[in-house]
């Protein structure tokens, strides 16, 4: 698929970046001219993804957390959100619903959110290297 | 982000602008501590100024009803706005029978 345009950044895995990386990913995909609609969809599910980099990849302590937005042909957007922390033994069980091993305050929905807002989720994740979570969804044409 | 009043044994939080892990943690600390002085029968959340929220918010809500109901009180989730519906339909949170 033929990349139009793409941005990269790079931010330390803190919760206080949480609202600057779904900011920032929404304010690139905002050329797509999104609906509000869409545009919720993808910073929520950019929390997601982030927030899981934060508490589960790093486990709180930190570490680096990468982002890719291209804008692909067709209007898709395609958000690769990387950390290189300590990895998801089964991303199955990881992805079911309710499931979470981050104590009583996680509602375990990360995945199925992700899942349910954007139109494609792919998860990549090795046990010690870090995990890679590729979401992709295609903003709908609004003619003039 | 939040307004807490105590009135016949309700705590009202009322939550405002964007609800993600970090904010909740701030504001679950807030909540915890006067629910711990106060002693609520009923903690009501207002979500009507909730501008954006991720899964945090339904955690937030979760971990409340937990530690309400160690107490013998309640929870009650008042004025979801439409833009929130979808995560709480995704959540299941409504078989809690919180939602106002």
């Amino acid at each position: 698929m033929k990349c139009i345009n793409e941005t990269k950044f790079t931010f330390p895995a803190k919760s206080t970046n949480e609202a600057f990386a779904r900011s920032a990913v929404a304010a690139f995909v905002m050329q797509l001219d999104p609906t509000i609609t869409e545009l919720a969809d993808i910073k929520t599910s950019v929390s997601e993804a982030v927030t899981n980099s934060i508490v589960h990849g790093y486990k709180g302590g930190g570490g680096l957390i990468y982002i890719t937005v291209r804008i692909l042909n067709d209007n898709i957007v395609s958000i690769i959100i990387r950390d290189k922390g300590c990895g998801i033994e089964d991303i199955e069980k990881a992805m079911e619903p309710l499931f979470t091993t981050g104590g009583d305050e996680r509602a375990g929905l990360g995945f199925a959110v992700m899942q349910s807002f954007m139109d494609s989720i792919k998860v990549s994740s090795k046990v010690g290297k870090g995990t890679t979570v590729t979401l992709k969804k295609k903003i709908a044409k609004n003619d003039p | 982000m939040l307004e807490l009043e105590f009135e016949n044994s309700v705590l009202t939080a009322r939550l405002s602008g964007e609800l993600d892990h970090h904010s909740a943690a701030v504001i679950r600390k807030k909540i915890d501590s006067k629910t711990e002085v106060l002693k609520p029968k009923t903690l009501k959340l207002d979500y009507s100024n909730v501008q954006f929220m991720d899964s945090s918010g339904i955690g937030l809500i979760m971990g409340r009803y937990r530690q309400m109901s160690l107490m013998g009180g309640n929870v009650e989730v008042t004025n979801v706005p439409p833009h929130l519906k979808r995560m709480f339909s995704l959540s299941g949170i409504e078989t809690l029978g919180v939602i106002k």
